[in-house]
């Protein structure tokens, strides 16, 4: 366990060695202080006038918090593949996986010190991000309960991203194979929720299946364990995989 | 498991400590390919085995399979009497491992990346510090640790990448190709280093530098195309191939004849003539004592009045033995080319 714990700390810490993480905190920000900022501008000019007249209207934090959250689903599709490529593939590129491979661990223990290790950033870049409904505080009431399963939801999300992504990236040696493939998986689970909740032709077990549908129910204030299920089914079954990858390489590698 | 882990090697203390690396028959596959083939190997406390192959033969293979880096397709590996395959984890503990291209991470400081190796190999913490500074001391770091492993030199890197292998005091350390990239002052310290871990350690080195196995291993381990060529100490070796000749050069002429009338010489051949100099080569039968027949020499020299200038035993470099032990076996390949070549001409 202690192991498990000093690859997290050490691979989190490495992020922040370069300007890598620095820069896609810093973008990741600004992009999502950007959105942030316009569904203000469209709450007081155009929303808040519309909900007056309503009883029991959804308050701000439905309008303007929400979306944010759901964007940064959005954004970490591209984002997440550039910080999981690193963890195995270019591990291989650099011939460094050795180091941890002749050190007293089992592979288990390699994949999910990794995978901590990127959960720490995900925590950090959803730390950041709740920055934006705590400034808002100030000016109106936030509705907590929403920004918590908001956050929860986030997290499972990216952290399910994180799962995919380094299964993938212990496939190959070449850091940007890994990225694009990663990419291209989260990916076709989007087309999957569009095209399960197409007009003609939708497909429940489509919208199951993709990894947004779940996302969507924590974004509107609910908790459902089946998606927590969903959730934790999906990174386990990767985490298996990448571990047996890991195994496999020693007998075929 | 790390009690666990203690009780089992206050277990093991308490067996013969002395075979440090045993490896059965060992075998690797890479699809088709038959990359080792029935590897051997027993490694005794305070040895060093010089591996030694031409490019492609199996080193790093062999010596990954050593490590646990990859498995063998049969065989099996006890490291201080633990199965290697079976226990992965507690066999690694024991072993210091340097591959060709040292393991070390460009964005981390030296010290920072020392103190991680440190905390997976399971160090306590209170020792962390102790080892650190003694590895680094050893292989002269200190000045650097606060530097960048991606701004060192290669030389610096490959340091590190010893340093790294040594850290935890392992019973058995595995060098691949441990002084390439380092000048020739590093490579005295680094070739020092090797022989000090020697006295304590059990230790492998690959190297494609002859000298360096000669400077210093105890055993040398040939391998060539997968299979084991030679395999014995190191003395052996040289007094397989070592001094059975004398080369002897003389002012002016001499007559060959009677040189060749002494007991024990087998054939006497002119090497070269240089201006008055001639430079013979003296074969002697196989069991003969080469300074009593120096003595020979030089006594009939004196009898017949010729000029002296050299007597010496002709040794036969390392490096001469190992391309007879690995192109003898490539021989007959070569001969069938020239056949199959003359067939072609012949048709």
């Amino acid at each position: 366990m202690n192991n498990i714990f000093t690859i997290a700390i050490t691979e989190f810490k490495r992020m922040f060695n370069s300007p890598f993480a620095w820069s896609v905190l810093a973008i990741l920000q600004f992009i999502l202080g950007m959105i942030f900022l316009t569904r203000i501008d469209d709450f007081t000019g155009f929303y808040q006038q519309q909900i007056a007249t309503i009883e029991n209207a959804p308050g701000a934090t439905f309008f303007i918090v929400s979306p944010v959250y759901l964007w940064a689903g959005i954004i970490m599709l591209a984002v997440m593949p550039i910080l999981t490529m690193r963890s195995f593939a270019e591990e291989r590129m650099n011939q460094t996986l050795t180091l941890l491979r002749s050190s007293p661990l089992s592979s288990l223990q390699i994949v999910l010190g990794k995978y901590l290790g990127l959960l720490l950033f995900v925590i950090l870049f959803i730390a950041m991000l709740s920055l934006l409904p705590i400034a808002l505080s100030y000016g109106t009431e936030i509705d907590w309960g929403m920004i918590f399963t908001s956050s929860l939801g986030l997290f499972l999300l990216l952290a399910s991203f994180t799962a995919a992504g380094i299964f993938l990236s212990s496939l190959t040696s070449q850091p940007v194979i890994a990225a694009i493939s990663t990419f291209g998986f989260l990916m076709f689970l989007v087309m999957l929720y569009l095209s399960g909740g197409s007009q003609t032709n939708g497909s429940e077990l489509f919208i199951y299946l993709s990894h947004f549908s779940h996302f969507e129910t924590f974004v509107r204030g609910v908790i459902d364990t089946s998606d927590i299920v969903y959730y934790l089914l999906f990174i386990v079954g990767f985490l298996v995989l990448a571990v047996r990858k890991l195994d496999n390489d020693r007998l075929l590698g | 498991m790390s009690a666990n882990a203690r009780k089992n090697n206050a277990h093991i203390l308490a067996q013969d400590n002395d075979v440090l690396i045993q490896a059965n028959a060992l075998n690797r596959y890479y699809g088709d390919y038959h990359a080792v083939n029935d590897f051997n190997l027993t490694l005794k406390k305070g040895e060093v085995l010089g591996l030694l192959g031409p490019n492609g033969a199996g080193k790093s293979t062999t010596m990954q399979m050593l490590t646990g880096n990859i498995s063998p397709s049969s065989g099996d590996v006890l490291i201080a009497g633990i199965n290697l395959i079976e226990e992965p984890e507690l066999a690694k503990a024991a072993i210091g491992y340097l591959p060709e291209q040292p393991p070390v991470y460009k964005d981390m400081t030296v010290a920072e990346f020392l103190k991680y190796c440190a905390a997976l190999r399971g160090i306590a913490k209170g020792q962390r510090n102790n080892l650190i500074n003694n590895a680094s001391d050893r292989c002269g770091l200190q000045d650097v640790s606060k530097k960048l492993i991606g701004n060192l030199s290669k030389g610096y890197q490959q340091r590190v990448g010893i340093a790294q292998a040594i850290l935890h005091q392992p019973k058995v350390v595995i060098f691949d190709e441990p002084t390439v990239g380092l000048d020739p002052l590093q490579i005295n310290q680094i070739r020092q280093l090797i022989r000090e871990l020697g006295e304590d350690h059990a230790v492998i080195l690959s190297t494609h530098i002859l000298p360096e196995v000669q400077a210093v291993c105890d055993r040398v381990q040939i391998i060539n195309r997968g299979e084991t060529v030679f395999a014995d100490s190191f003395e052996k070796l040289a007094k397989r191939h070592f001094g059975s000749n004398l080369l002897v050069s003389f002012n002016g002429s001499i007559d060959a004849q009677l040189i060749e009338n002494l007991t024990h010489v087998e054939s006497v051949k002119l090497l070269d003539s240089m201006a008055d100099q001639n430079r013979y080569q003296i074969i002697f039968d196989q069991d003969s004592n080469l300074q009593n027949h120096a003595t020979d020499i030089f006594k009939l020299a004196v009898k017949q009045g010729w000029e002296l200038v050299e007597l010496s035993p002709q040794t036969e470099t390392l490096e001469q033995i190992f391309m007879d032990l690995v192109y003898s076996d490539t021989k007959p390949q070569q001969a069938e080319i020239t056949n199959v070549s003359k067939e072609l001409v012949n048709e």
